[in-house]
């Protein structure tokens, strides 16, 4: 069979669709405790449980958000979380219309004999794992594959191994009800121009779809979140025209038109990079068989976590930052985004880290 | 480099793009001497080079045909001939806006180990060929693998080997100009179901597509000729609109939106068959980033030979006949075509002919 049946075959379908819709996009929550601890560092909040409860309340009920949103991406220990008042964040989440998804992979670890070059491991019992969370109310699930660019990089080895782990993934999601997100990061470090990008992204994601093809994944259900095509962190911008060409080129050239949505991952950009950029794919012309949409981690929260400080006084007003950036992206989704001329503290800010380690 | 900057890009672009103009598709007149004998003799025509050239005159003069074509595939010999009063019939088909096309592919042979399957030659001295092609005024070309379904066919060495023939020949066209047609024929003997067709079309599709990546072919300026995904000829028939479904799926599901057609082969169809399911393709909602059209040999001639039998006197009555199937393929690239109540002799007939060697 080209795809195996899934007896999840019309709920994959519908909910990958969902995610999908125009004006709508996804919300990435999934950093892990030991990623948060680095965001909650830089704003001087402790690590602890229960701060970490109080930040995604936040994010979850800030008003007006959850409308521009069809998915969250959460960690597990957020699938498993309540409000103050005890609501579980799943039904926050579904009440609001927003698809509760999981991140299911367990980190990279290096390739020996290579250049720093990683794979992603979560692979041992995923099956028992997915299906756990799906009883627990996700519906779909994010793993990330990481590649860099560098002289010998990425390497043959480090794309199969990569590919061929995302459509693991991806099958073993299908099995158990989950919409996978693919996730084929390509690392913006380095100083190379942006054909070199396109190149490498492309690819990278014909491996992809070859794996995922072998794998017999159901390519209807499922979502890709790429990297948008840019020039390396060390190397000159851009336009935003520029940027979405290669982008939707780079996509129209791999992506075969039974994927139902891209959700673009923001890499180093900042929150007003990422939705300016959004927008003009959005408004490009020509075929574009996709929703373009954003699963954006980073550029949905830095002028957000900056404005809480960690203070309960500071919720409306965080609350007030998170909805500014959540209209900007679904309005982006449409080709509408204006920018912003009331950026929050933080909006322009890059969020590139070099040689980023989740 | 994703794909190496032949001197021809942008002309591979637009050569590749004119060939998918709506109302028009492709005329395979490239039958080699071999095959046009066969056919010949099924009207008791000699096969001599005088009758080859009639034949292919009465073709490409016939009133009214060349408006429903943008390209004509040729069998060497052609490419060099001239009608009766001396035009050549490259001249003849470019002032009517028709785009000359060459087979370049020199017959299958076996693949040893397996079960009768196939690869393709013709790779050496390719490039020289196709420059001289190029300056004779061809414009594209054609290559021909062949993957059969059996209990343990099409093996991954076949496919394999059948994909990268394709790509390799694929990107040399490309260096000298000729924008390449690739066509992975899955033949349509056997009792299997058009679920087994549809899986193993998807499986061959994703392996020309990685390998056409990997040889860094610019899909732009490509096209595609598949076959349609039906059941087996030894099996049940299923309604034009079951064809177009899986037919269409089996595209989204692996061909990139960059090619900008697909052209379709017609197999052992009839000549009505053919017409009736292309235009039930061209009826299916739903994404369709590519133009879906047609690429006939026999689906378009077989009436025209059954009416010329090698007689002048029947020339008028044999160019009748190709008009009326050009005219019904057009109509068919629309969605438009109502089907003809007014068939010629032998458009229903089956041109199904068992383990077909060209």
């Amino acid at each position: 069979m080209s795809s195996f049946k899934s007896k999840y075959e019309d709920e994959l379908i519908a909910n990958a669709a969902y995610i999908g819709s125009p004006g709508k996009g996804i919300l990435a929550a999934d950093e892990s405790t030991g990623t948060i601890g680095k965001r909650f560092a830089n704003i001087k909040v402790e690590n602890n449980e229960s701060n970490r409860r109080v930040l995604r309340e936040l994010l979850f009920t800030a008003p007006g958000c959850l409308e521009c949103l069809s998915g969250v991406i959460l960690f597990e220990e957020t699938l498993y979380q309540k409000t103050a008042a005890g609501v579980p964040f799943v039904e926050v989440l579904k009440k609001g219309g927003v698809l509760p998804g999981i991140k299911v992979d367990k980190g990279t670890v290096e390739l020996p004999g290579t250049n720093g070059e990683t794979t992603t491991q979560g692979l041992d019992d995923l099956g028992q794992r997915c299906k756990k969370y799906y009883e627990a109310g996700a519906r779909f699930a994010k793993w990330r594959a990481v590649l860099k660019i560098g002289p010998n990089e990425p390497s043959p080895l480090s794309i199969h191994e990569n590919a061929y782990g995302l459509a693991r993934y991806a099958v073993i999601c299908q099995e158990n009800g989950l919409v996978p997100i693919v996730e084929p990061e390509i690392l913006v470090d380095g100083s190379h121009d942006i054909a070199k990008c396109a190149d490498v992204t492309e690819r990278v994601l014909a491996a992809c779809y070859k794996a995922l093809s072998d794998h017999h994944v159901l390519l209807e259900g499922t979502l890709l979140k790429p990297n948008m095509v840019t020039p390396g962190s060390d190397a000159p911008k851009v336009a935003a025209e520029v940027i979405a060409q290669h982008t939707v080129r780079a996509l129209l050239r791999t992506v075969p038109a039974a994927v139902p949505a891209i959700v673009f991952l923001s890499g180093g950009q900042s929150e007003e990079e990422a939705s300016v950029n959004l927008n003009a794919m959005n408004k490009l012309q020509g075929k574009k068989p996709w929703s373009l949409t954003f699963s954006y981690g980073r550029a949905l929260q830095q002028s957000t976590l900056k404005a809480w400080g960690g203070k309960d006084e500071n919720i409306a007003k965080a609350q007030a930052a998170l909805l500014v950036r959540c209209k900007a992206n679904s309005e982006a989704t449409l080709g509408k985004y204006q920018g912003n001329a009331n950026l929050g503290d933080g909006a322009s800010e890059s969020l590139h880290v070099k040689d980023y380690k989740y």
